[in-house]
């Protein structure tokens, strides 16, 4: 498995970095000692079945959720004070869409981080707002209720909060789940947009059969890490058998997700 | 008009009309949140905690002052309300059990020590009893400056932290992901709607004050789809119901204060779900059979014609 792994370089600073990440839920680890780097600059997808830990490897990036155990860096430093730096476009179903307000005010909430304490967003916030929702083909729908919007065009919304934030790494859950075909080219615009721009994207996806058209770095999951590193060299039949070979056996023997399941199969 | 002028000079009715008015503003615009964010009865749960608090507070200090009373009620209901977020946190028990068993312990034991007090027949027992129902009628000018006092207080924190519990509603993990501390505001949030249960508790009484809680926020989003407008029309429809029953229940056949005043606000309440233009219940009804008419409309126009007559 070290194979793998492409060393970065010594001068090289990834964009994250995990030593020995373990998280648990109620004594089940969810995450087992995963380390992981990933250079600046990919576009990176994080790929596993249903309970491999996906969104919740983000979320202890992010410092969303306690670890257990582990270390996390972003471009070289502990992330707490990082976070300036950090985007998030979290899975569509962590709001609540009957929320009294309208996209170009959920796309105006990117910008509250940078605002601090008691400022309100002004003219030039709803601005940027705008231009964040053109360049997710939004711009028409600024006034409309959220809970309006179709799934696809609540996805660019929160597509378009994350651009405001002006980052230099974005985290992206699964921002391709159930969506329709205008909202996944945006989506694959906006990705490549990002890229041409040195910026560093990580996205959670399920999908294997898109996947290599998007993306150019691979980190396959399952409980542990299974590989990582550039798309090709790690998309093959071999590791993609020890990421959900695991998981099938999972589903079928319905027991208890242990660490050791994860790479039992082989 | 005469009921204006004895609002105005009358010294119990104005007591009682502002006490209300200021009781309905306050627990409106906060209730909102609490409604947003699917905790209608977390309202409910803070206010039958606050009872053991009440007699606690008495059983100390032998003061029957509002404000030491009140104080007593607000620690004890907000311990019970954390007791309640740590219990949905940390255990597998659902929120509506975990509601139900806080409600029910807290309140019984505050009965009992009601009881206590009672039997103790100490003279200045006399009430403590009125928190149950609420007794609005008995507000004097001092208590209406406590509820102005803290009502206050609890706006500056929600004018302060706007947007940040505008945030931690719509969506908690991008709150936190942009280093919100997202624990401190929810208590925070809930702090705050202890303050509006204390105030709520010496008018309405412990029962009632979910409806007050619920009801002004509940009312205010059938008319808008803006969160400052929510807060704004929660706090009117909270004081309008809060003075229409303060006015009433003096005026009229000595009728109780509390239950008037949520009387007129389910009144308002169940206006607003059926007529509120945006969301309300008769519109859209019309609406919908409006877009059925039109989609399923046959080409021929005279068919067509025939309907729309028909149905005008």
């Amino acid at each position: 498995m070290a194979a793998l792994e492409r060393q970065p370089m010594a001068d090289e600073t990834a964009a994250v970095a995990v030593h020995d990440l373990t998280v648990a839920y109620h004594d089940t680890p969810v995450l087992w000692d995963v380390d992981l780097i990933i250079p600046p600059g990919t576009l990176t997808a994080i790929i596993g079945p249903n309970g491999a830990g996906k969104s919740t490897l983000l979320k202890a990036v992010l410092g969303l959720i306690p670890v257990a155990a582990g270390t996390v860096e972003i471009f070289g430093h502990s992330s707490p004070g990082q976070r300036r730096l950090i985007g998030y476009v979290p899975q569509r179903g962590s709001a609540d869409w009957t929320f009294p307000t309208n996209a170009l005010d959920v796309v105006t909430m990117g910008m509250y981080g940078q605002l601090g304490w008691i400022r309100r967003p002004g003219k030039r916030e709803h601005e940027r707002a705008m231009y964040a929702l053109d360049q997710v083909g939004m711009a028409d729908y600024a006034q409309r209720q959220i809970s309006q919007l179709s799934g696809g065009q609540q996805q660019r919304v929160f597509l378009a909060r994350a651009l405001v934030q002006n980052a230099e790494l974005y985290f992206m859950d699964e921002p391709f789940a159930g969506v329709d075909a205008q909202t996944e080219i945006a989506i694959v615009q906006l990705l490549h947009t990002l890229r041409a721009e040195g910026k560093t994207v990580i996205v959670v996806h399920h999908d294997l059969e898109s996947a290599p058209e998007y993306f150019d770095w691979l980190v396959l999951l399952n409980i542990r890490k299974i590989a990582s590193g550039p798309f090709d060299e790690i998309f093959t039949q071999d590791n993609l058998a020890r990421t959900y070979g695991g998981a099938m056996n999972l589903v079928r023997f319905g027991g208890q997700v242990r660490p050791e399941d994860g790479v039992a199969a082989r | 008009m005469n009921i204006l002028s004895e609002l105005i000079f009358d010294y119990t009715l104005r007591n009682v009309a502002l006490g209300s008015m200021l009781l309905g503003i306050v627990s409106g615009v906060l209730g909102s949140f609490a409604v947003l964010r699917r905790q209608g009865l977390l309202g409910d749960a803070l206010a039958h905690a606050a009872l053991p608090g009440i007699a606690i507070a008495f059983m100390l200090t032998g003061s029957r002052s509002t404000i030491v009373l009140l104080l007593g009620a607000g620690i004890a209901g907000w311990i019970g309300t954390m007791l309640f977020l740590r219990i949905v946190k940390d255990t597998t028990i659902s929120e509506d059990t975990a509601l139900g068993v806080i409600l029910s312990t807290f309140f019984g034991f505050g009965i009992l020590l009601l009881t206590i007090i009672q039997n103790q027949n100490t003279a200045d027992q006399a009430g403590l009893n009125r928190y149950l129902f609420g007794q609005a009628a008995a507000l004097v000018a001092s208590n209406v400056r406590t509820f102005a006092i803290l009502g206050g207080l609890a706006f500056l924190i929600l004018i302060v932290f706007y947007k940040e519990f505008k945030l931690l509603s719509f969506d908690a993990d991008f709150a936190a992901s942009i280093g919100l501390r997202i624990r401190s505001l929810d208590i925070l949030l809930t702090s705050l709607l202890v303050v509006a249960v204390m105030i709520g508790l010496q008018t309405v009484g412990v029962v009632l004050m979910a409806a007050m809680v619920i009801g002004p926020g509940a009312a205010a989003r059938q008319w808008t789809d803006r969160l400052v407008t929510m807060l704004v029309l929660a706090g009117c429809f909270g004081a309008l119901a809060g003075v229409t029953g303060a006015v009433i229940s003096v005026q009229g056949a000595r009728l109780p204060t509390g239950p008037m005043i949520i009387l007129a606000l389910t009144t308002i309440v169940l206006v607003s779900l059926f007529f509120a233009p945006k969301h309300g219940y008769l519109p859209e009804y019309l609406r919908h059979r409006r877009n059925r008419r039109t989609l399923t409309a046959p080409d021929d126009t005279s068919v067509r014609d025939l309907r729309e007559g028909g149905a005008a």
